[in-house]
């Protein structure tokens, strides 16, 4: 029973990384029809903005303690600003080129883009793997058995928190509708007087800090990050995003909680080593028996 | 007439690799050669792919896949035909039994990669677009994640067969050649065959072809199955070229290798995939001394290509023959 409560509190914190990052990959395929593949390599340049931030400012390992809460948010926000920055170069540069040409040309493009920003945070940040700062002063809390760490609770709070302000902007906000809008139907949203480009331009904006909090919260949480780690982990998120269904923002949040207890409980309970692979099992059944994502609706389509 | 013709090219045609074979054995340094037997194992990884995802116009993201199971089969199947009929390191088989053991396995490679083309394509196939290409890639991961917590298969250090100095390097220039051209005839008739057709219109209009009474998802998975079988065999030669297979040779970074062969040389046509691996296998070698800015360059032409000249350098063209050499076939082009 304890190995369950312990695999579960750590699936929670690691999905609601997985959640994070899955966001992003459900809004630009909400309003673009697109899977960025690219977004796992945002979420990895996130973690690095992070690690030189906090070197930046005045982070020292030998007295990681007197890092002060503050410095920690500033690392957080302009980890998020920078990848921000990152993932609307991405959009203007490589799929707005390519807005309305056949489905496959933005799909391989973003596949380029992916490869190119790995080797570019290989040549910038080298392959070798660095210690993330521990910006946070680890606690143990015992608990019946479990062992729970300040900084899952942290995690796991700091993503829902991120998440609701996600659900607020997006029902709440003008620009949240327009965003709506173009996901429903982009040439009659253009009609309507919506500036796609610019609302587009937000949405890569907004998943990609999305992506880079996740980024800061796995560095905490993992502590070792390298150029390729944006690879597997934005994979898992992008499939996270398609068992909620893909398009949908609580799905995102559902799938992303689900993927990461189901790998937690593959790695306690049957062997580590496929701990990669139970996701793939997961995203292979979705597809085949409910391709619209738990909370999906069907698309039918028109001929 | 027709049989005897063709059995007249296929026995020059052997000559002629018999030929090649040995001149280059005697003039030409090992690299070379190593490098012209990778556009060989290339131009099969493309021709392959391009069945499925140029001709077919379903886009597969796990062909390294495919190729890690046929790697590992042909080894397997290798290493056991060997030991079954008596080979060891003092019994070394002679150079004619080599390639007669190599191409056993690799008939091994491909049923089982042309199986898991089977078992991966009849579920998936039944997905479009950007859902099909993350389903496979999963699937090859999936693959990809078994052979590396299999330790019969050597696990993540990778299949040698059990021996130390690794796989036998039985791959040579003639049997390469021989099995690339030979795959390249076969689905490059089965392309431009009445099934060809028919994988044409599925990529034009899935729905149109069904309602003309093509049997579609049949032909997707048959497509695959013998897309995935071709690759198979490349991977097979690979493992014997290489000497040691690990999962790792398997990874994502392969699949998109393929991928930028096909587009290069145009998507949907053969012999832009041939020429598409060609430029590929060369490039990588030349790019041997700056192997860090290998992989930037490859993203950079990818976006460039997809942004530039998204339909590859002959689109789904085929270079052909000058009319002058080609022969007269009545009415059939």
């Amino acid at each position: 029973m304890s190995t369950f409560l312990q695999q579960l509190v750590n699936g929670l914190s690691v999905g609601s990384i997985y959640a994070l990052i899955a966001l992003g990959y459900t809004m630009v395929y909400g309003t673009l029809g697109l899977i960025n593949f690219a977004h796992g390599e945002v979420f990895m340049i996130g973690c690095y903005i992070g690690l030189y931030a906090a070197f930046w400012l005045g982070y020292d390992a030998l007295a990681a303690a007197s890092f002060s809460p503050m410095s920690a948010t500033l690392v957080l926000l302009l980890a998020m600003a920078g990848a921000a920055i990152v993932g609307m170069l991405i959009e203007r540069l490589a799929y707005r080129p390519l807005r309305g040409a056949p489905r496959l040309a933005p799909l391989i493009t973003a596949i380029g883009v992916s490869l190119l920003l790995q080797n570019i945070a290989v040549l910038a940040f080298s392959a070798n793997p660095r210690k993330f700062p521990s910006i946070i002063t680890e606690h143990r809390l015992e608990f019946a058995g479990v062992t729970i760490t300040n900084i899952k609770i942290f995690i796991f709070a700091v993503s829902i928190l991120l998440m609701l302000a996600l659900e607020f902007f997006v029902k709440k906000t003008w620009t949240g509708r327009a965003m709506r809008a173009i996901s429903f139907n982009l040439p009659a949203a253009k009609l309507m007087g919506v500036p796609a480009d610019r609302v587009i331009s937000l949405t890569f904006a907004i998943g990609s800090a999305l992506a880079a909090a996740g980024g800061i919260l796995f560095g905490l949480d993992q502590t070792k990050l390298e150029p390729l780690m944006g690879n597997m982990i934005g994979l898992k998120a992008f499939i996270a995003a398609v068992l909620g269904g893909i398009g949908n923002i609580r799905g995102a949040a559902i799938g992303g909680l689900l993927i990461g207890v189901a790998e937690l409980m593959t790695a306690g309970y049957i062997s580590s080593g496929y701990r990669d692979a139970i996701t793939f099992v997961i995203l292979i059944v979705i597809l085949l028996f409910r391709p619209q994502g738990l909370l999906g609706v069907v698309r039918q389509e028109k001929v | 007439m027709v049989w005897t013709y063709r059995t007249a090219v296929s026995i020059a045609l052997i000559a002629l690799l018999f030929g090649i074979n040995w001149a280059l054995d005697q003039y030409v340094i090992d690299y070379i050669v190593r490098i012209i037997m990778q556009c060989g194992i290339n131009a099969i990884l493309a021709v392959g792919l391009n069945l499925i995802n140029g001709t077919t116009g379903q886009f597969s993201l796990g062909h390294a896949g495919f190729m890690a199971v046929g790697a590992y089969a042909t080894a397997f199947a290798v290493i056991h035909l060997e030991s079954w009929l008596g080979f060891n390191a003092s019994n070394i088989p002679a150079p004619w039994m080599q390639g007669l053991l190599l191409s056993v396995g690799l008939l091994f490679g491909a049923l089982f990669a042309g199986l898991a083309g089977l078992l991966v394509g009849a579920p998936s196939l039944r997905l479009r677009g950007d859902y099909l290409a993350i389903v496979t890639l999963g699937f090859a991961e999936i693959i990809r994640l078994i052979f590396t917590n299999t330790e019969a298969l050597g696990g993540a250090t990778g299949y040698s067969g059990g021996r130390p100095l690794g796989l036998p390097v039985y791959t040579n220039f003639f049997w390469v050649f021989l099995w690339a051209i030979f795959l390249i005839t076969l689905i490059g008739n089965f392309t431009f065959s009445s099934y060809g057709r028919a994988l044409r219109a599925i990529r034009e209009d899935e729905i149109a072809t069904e309602a003309l009474g093509i049997n579609t998802t049949r032909m997707k998975v048959l497509a695959s199955v013998i897309s995935a079988a071709a690759v198979g065999v490349a991977g097979g030669l690979f493992a014997h070229l290489m000497g040691t297979i690990r999962p790792d040779d398997f990874k994502m970074d392969r699949s998109v290798a393929m991928i930028v062969m096909i587009l290069v040389g145009g998507l949907g046509s053969v012999s832009g995939a041939i020429i598409g691996a060609i430029f590929v296998g060369v490039t990588l070698e030349a790019m041997r001394d700056i192997q860090q800015y290998r992989l930037l360059a490859y993203s950079l032409l990818l976006i460039g290509l997809m942004i530039a000249r998204p339909q590859g350098l002959l689109g789904s063209r085929e270079l052909r023959l000058p009319a002058f050499l080609r022969r007269k076939r009545g009415g059939a082009a």
